[in-house]
Parts: structure tokens; sequence; C-alpha cells
């Protein structure tokens, strides 16, 4: 049997994709995966009594070292901002690629902790930093210290002594370009180094406030608990920035997207489960839904979509245990009709992902294909004709062009650049200057704007003519060729309209991530957990592959 | 040092800024990072370009012919280089195309450079003593080392080069004939046992 790949026009519209969970795809998932036989090490760790000073963390196999550079600070309360506009933080990371020499020490002490305005080098491959929940930190450390473990419902509740609040890479501040070093075997998958800067930085909060506990109290002062440590992760307060990264990368936006359709594809392609098969996926559902109940929110816009995904859930789980029978041929393939009939689409997704879990033969092989090459599909054919390129937009973009730009509510908001913090933002065009400086991330509105020209241009005019007189549109010219060979590159979606949610395209982008408790805390920005429940480092070699389920 | 990201971005925003559309800017962006990475002045040329530009006024060339004359300003090397990079297979047949005056040449380069990628031949362009080669977007060979690249380049000629090659027959027969010398010669034994050997391909 043959099943078509989903239609982009319903997976690529923003509510899904603001729907979508973690899955095996999930960058920190396979991050793990690949580093699983990498050897950890705590090379230096230089804090004073109250935590503050230089750690330094590596994972090394054969010649090749990653060492994350830690320096934590003391701030005062009052500096404590998780905003992109802060300028101190409790702690600041570097992933330095080789080991650091003590001049890069003492170079990197001077631009790490100021981040956006500190000058990295080729030496270095990501940056970060982070700050306390120090509620939760004190109290961890007032615990340890007083000889007792902490109120780990306390510690569940939040899931994180630390919170990032960006995570840069890729030649930002002078950072290593990715083409640098982008033929390495083990980063054949996007994001891999910011997980292991995430990653290590959540080996630093605990052996921080260890050593602190430890120095408040050296007689009484017992080490946090293995397993409450791995019941927490690295929290992390993520704005707009996020949004048009998968705007301005539409070949990799399709290659993440088109993995997972693939995987998809195949599972329902399988006549016959085995039955340990049907076990993971049994299991990994009933685990999983302590994530759900456990995930707090007070966004009355999430807390309506944990609750009906929960309610969802519960039926499918009915269903499945009794109504369903698995021996009947291609078992997946009937789950997905069901869940698509009855289902909402948080669920939909959620038990998508859930699919993937027992097929690491289906999706080992996709992670690798999750990066993109994306200079390759830059220049525009322009020795193709308007026809084509109006049979393309007419094809792949069919709900954009219903769209009618001429009410106000379609082009209500504008993307830009704020001067203060050269981060994205987004505001209303009629109450708000500065559209005239708008960022070209209205992709429908554009590529309706390109359509409405093509159709009162000669068809076999080819695109290099079109072009002369029509340059303003180049941009949504290149697009609509990409997203002939990349069917799942595009937002099928208006980005400027009244009724959209921003937080959905960080949430598409988080969840690729392998993040955790998606709290929006306004339509513009959310908190998430990564890493709870990973093995620690130390437990790398051998470990549960469903351990976000599991632990 | 400035990451060849951080080139591509503040080239692109200054662009757009000076009034390119975004879909120019980017090709912009690309290219700034291209001769920086080849080893060209491109940040320095391209802010002097639009410090000069706020004054003075160029001349856009749209529809590029076998020869072209502009009479009164130099070309705009980006809207000349975007009209040539679109339109490389049209001009591909002229062999060889003339501007009378083109500004700032060096931005024009990787334009020609992106061309000769598209389509998988050299261009060497030439303008009063000094030439590019521009090798199918690989590198960028020049007579210009350490030395600035003119703001104005007069009787520009650019030459799409067939694909030839470099050596003579004689030379290539040399060579051939040495690389011999790993080749093993083959027993009757081993000619009888090798991959298709007694069977009929009639059948």
């Amino acid at each position: 049997m043959q099943v078509q790949l989903r239609s982009p026009n319903i997976i690529m519209k923003l509510s899904r994709l603001g729907s979508f969970h973690q899955s095996k795809l999930s960058f920190l998932r396979s991050f793990l995966d690949e580093f699983k036989d990498w050897d950890y090490k705590r090379d230096l760790f230089d804090l004073d009594e109250y935590g503050y000073g230089i750690a330094v963390y590596s994972f090394k196999k054969k010649n090749r070292i990653y060492s994350l550079v830690c320096f934590a600070n003391e701030i005062s309360d009052k500096d404590r901002s998780d905003r992109v506009i802060a300028t101190k933080w409790d702690a600041a990371f570097t992933l330095h690629d080789g080991t650091p020499t003590k001049k890069d020490i003492e170079r990197l002490k001077k631009e790490v902790p100021k981040q956006e305005v500190g000058r990295l080098s080729y030496k270095e491959l990501t940056l970060s930093r982070a700050n306390k929940s120090v509620r939760i930190f004190n109290h961890v450390v007032e615990s340890l210290s007083n000889g007792h473990q902490p109120d780990s419902n306390l510690l569940e509740k939040v899931g994180y002594l630390y919170r990032t609040t960006a995570v840069y890479g890729s030649g930002k501040f002078g950072l290593a370009d990715r083409f640098r070093i982008k033929n390495r075997e083990e980063i054949n998958g996007p994001f891999r180094l910011e997980m292991m800067l995430v990653y290590l930085v959540r080996q630093f909060t605990f052996d921080q406030v260890n050593h602190v506990a430890k120095s408040k109290n050296p007689k009484t002062a017992v080490s946090l608990d293995l397993k409450i440590c791995k019941k927490l992760g690295i929290g992390n307060s993520t704005g707009l920035g996020m949004a048009p990264f998968i705007v301005n990368h539409p070949t990799l936006l399709n290659n993440w997207i088109m993995s997972r359709e693939i995987a998809l594809k195949k599972i329902r392609e399988i006549k016959k489960i085995k039955s340990n098969e049907i076990e993971v996926f049994k299991n990994s559902l009933k685990n999983s839904i302590k994530n759900i109940t456990s995930w707090n929110s007070e966004s009355e816009y999430q807390k309506i979509k944990i609750n009906s995904l929960l309610e969802d859930i519960k039926k499918f789980l009915n269903f499945i245990e009794t109504k369903f029978n698995f021996e009947v041929d291609y078992p997946f393939n009937e789950i997905y009709l069901w869940i698509e009939q009855k289902t909402c689409e948080e669920c939909i997704e959620y038990i998508v992902s859930m699919m993937l879990e027992p097929f690491d033969y289906i999706v080992k092989p996709l992670v690798s294909q999750m990066s993109s090459e994306e200079d390759k599909y830059f220049t525009i054919p322009t020795h193709r004709n308007v026809e084509d390129l109006r049979n393309i937009i007419e094809k792949r973009y069919p709900d954009i062009l219903k769209i009618n730009f001429t009410k106000k509510e379609n082009y209500k908001n504008f993307w830009f650049i704020s001067k203060n913090k050269e981060e994205p933002r987004y505001a209303d065009r009629f109450k708000e200057i500065g559209s005239n400086l708008e960022q070209p991330l209205a992709i429908a509105r554009d590529i309706k704007k390109l359509h409405s020209q093509l159709i009162i241009s000669k068809n076999n005019l080819t695109i290099d003519k079109f072009l002369v007189q029509n340059n303003d549109l180049r941009h949504v010219v290149r697009r609509a060729f990409i997203i002939e060979k990349f069917p799942y590159s595009e937002i099928q979606d208006n980005t400027i309209g009244e009724n959209v949610v921003p937080i959905d395209m960080l949430r598409l982008k988080l969840s690729f991530f392998g993040a955790l408790k998606f709290d929006p805390r306004s339509d513009k920005w959310l908190r998430i957990c990564m890493f709870q429940g990973a093995p620690l480092p130390t437990e790398l070699k051998n470990f549960d592959q469903q351990w976000i389920y599991n632990s | 040092m400035k990451s060849l990201s951080e080139i591509d971005t503040t080239s692109k925003r200054a662009s757009r800024a000076v009034g390119y559309s975004w879909g120019e800017a980017e090709e912009i962006g690309k290219n700034i990072r291209l001769l920086e990475l080849f080893g060209f002045a491109g940040i320095k040329t391209l802010n002097r370009y639009y410090s000069v530009k706020v004054n003075k006024k160029f001349s856009d060339l749209s529809l590029i012919n076998k020869n072209n004359k502009s009479e009164k300003h130099a070309y705009c090397p980006i809207i000349l280089g975007i009209n040539f990079l679109d339109q490389i297979r049209s001009l591909e047949k002229f062999k060889i195309i003339k501007f009378n005056k083109v500004s700032f040449p060096l931005l024009l380069l990787p334009f020609l450079s992106r061309s000769s990628e598209i389509i998988g031949k050299k261009i060497n362009i030439k303008f009063d003593k000094i030439e590019f080669l521009l090798n199918l977007n690989v590198n960028i060979s020049s007579n210009l080392l350490n030395q600035n690249c003119p703001e104005i380049a007069n009787n520009v000629e650019i030459k799409i080069i067939e694909n030839k090659d470099s050596f003579s027959d004689k030379e290539w027969q040399s060579l051939y004939k040495l690389s011999e010398e790993t080749f093993v010669e083959e027993t009757d034994s081993l000619k009888q046992s090798a991959a298709g050997a007694g069977l009929t391909d009639n059948d």
C-alpha cells in the first residue's frame, strides 16, 4: 500500500505547526545519540564559595574536542532579566572548538559575559547565557547545605535551576561560520552544537548548586540526588527572534518537516507491526501522559490546548485498548485515519510523534537529512518562464491566493528589526511607526502580489525579462522556485494578519529542538524546558532511548 | 574578525537601506560574502560605492547586448551584475560582451563568478590593464594582487571562454604514458577468468 505524504497545505498552516511536539527526530535527542560514545570530562572547576568563577567541560573523541567554557558572575536581583535587552546574566557560556588555552580563557573571560556586544572568534562555535531560577536555586542550596534533598514536587513543577535566554551560533558575533565545520561527521544534524552547549550547561548547574551548598555548610551538605538531577533540565525563554528563522531558511524548514512526514508515511505503510514495536508505542504514549499532566501554564490559550490534548489522548488510549486490533493490516495507517477524524490538531501531532518511537530503522537515516545546503538553491532559474512560475504558485500556494490583501485585517501587522537590540519584532502597522522598514517576512502578501503580476504577463516571457520590471518581487520569485522542489518550505498562512499567533512559529522550531512544556507568557514569547529527564553525561554510554517518557 | 554570516547580513541590510529591493539586497549580501571569502575588498568597496552613490548618478542597464554604451553615467555594477546573472544563458552566445564604463567593477565580479558556475564556463573580464578570471565560482584569479581595484572601469570586455584543454595533445600523451606505468599486464589465464569471460553477449 502506498500512503501519500500529508499535504503541505494542511501541515504548514500555523495552527498545525503550532501543535507540533518533540519526537525521535528532535535535535536534542539526536544530539545525545550522536555523542553517546564520546568521552565526557569536567576539565576545570574554579568557583568561589558563592559559585562564581570559571568551569570547563568537554566532549572528546579521537582528536576532536569540544569544550564548554562557563563564566558564573555575581549580579544583583534588579539586573536579572530574561529579556533579550538584558546586559548581565548569572552565567555566560561558549562552546570552544578544541581545548582552550589560558590565553583563550582570558580572552573569553572579557568577551563572553558581554554576549551580543562581545566579540568571539572562529574558534568558538556557540554562545549563550542563563539566569538562575533564584527561588529554586536558593531552595536547593538551602536544602542540600542542611543535609537533605530539596522538595522534588517543587523542582519538578519548575523543571530547571537555570533558564537560558538565547543560544547563538553560525557566525553570530564573530563565532565560526557553519561552513567551517559542516563537513564534520558528528554535526550531520541541525543545531548539534547548540544542543551540546545547553546539555553541558545543565551539568554545570548541578555542579554549581552542589558546590555552593557544600561551601555553605561543608559538614552537613549532601549532593543533589542523581535521580533528581535527571528530572531537571534547562529552561529557556524565547521571544520573537526565532520566528523569522523559519521564514528565512525555507529549505531547512522543508527538510525538518519532510523528514517527519516521510517517517510517518513509511510507518503508515508497514503492513504488520511486531509485538515489541506495539509495546514501545503504547508504553511511550502511556508514560508520556505525565509530561502533559505536569505541563503547567498560566496561558488560557495553552491551557485550552493542554486540556483538549489530554482529553483526546485518553479517548485514543481507550480506543486502542478496547476497540483496536493491532493485528489488522497497516495498523498505524488505521490509527492515523482515526486520530485525524476524532482528535484535535494538538493530539494528531502528539500521536504522530509517538508513532516514530518504535522505528529507529526508519527515523535514524532521516536525521542526517535534516540539514540543508541552502546556497545551492539560492540562484533563481531565470531561463524558466512566466507560465512555469504561475503554475508553481497556483499549485503550491492555493490558500494564500485566496487571501484578500486589500482588507486591513489581512495586513494589520508588520515585522521589523529593533534598533535597540537588533532583534525581530512584530507590530500593528496602523498604530506603530516603522512599517516602511518592514522585513521581507510577509510572504503570503508578496506571493499574492507576484501572482497578480504574473497573470498580466505573457506566458512565454522568461523570468530574466520578467525581473527587469519586477525586481521588487525578486525575493518571492526565488522562494517560489524553492517551493517547487521543497514542498514544505513555506508557512501556508498569512504571517501579518490580525489573527496570527506568532508563538505558533516559535513552537514549531522549539518542537524540533526537543523542547517540552511550552508555556506561553503572551502571544509573543514563551518558556520551555529542554533535556528534562535526559541521561546525565556519565550515563550516556548506555541510556534508555525513550528517556523523555520514562524518567 | 567578522564572520561571513555577519558580512552577508550587514551587506544585505545596508543594500536595502540605500534603496535596493529585498531580493536584490539578498544577492548583494551573498556577493560581498563571496568577495571576502575569495580575499577581495568587498566590504570596503561596497561601503565606498554607497557613499559615492548618494551624490552621484549611475546608469541602470536592464537588457544587456553585445555592445553596451552609456552616454552619460557609468553603469551601476549591481543592477548590471544582477541582470548579467539573470540573462547569462542568453548572453552566452555573444562570447564577448562590452561596456564602455562600469563603476566599482569589483562589485560586478561575484555576479560574473556565479554566472560562470551557471553556464559551466570560465569568464574573463578585462579593463585597462587589469584582468580577472572567474572560474566556475570556485575561485577568482587576478593580476591585481595587493592593489586597489579602480572605482571606474573603462572599455570593459567580458569574454565567455569555451571549455577547452589548457595543454597540447602531446603534453597529455606524455603524461598519460607515465601514468601507464602503474598498470599491470594481464596474463592469459587472468583474461579467461575476468568478468564476462566465457559468456556470449548474443543471448
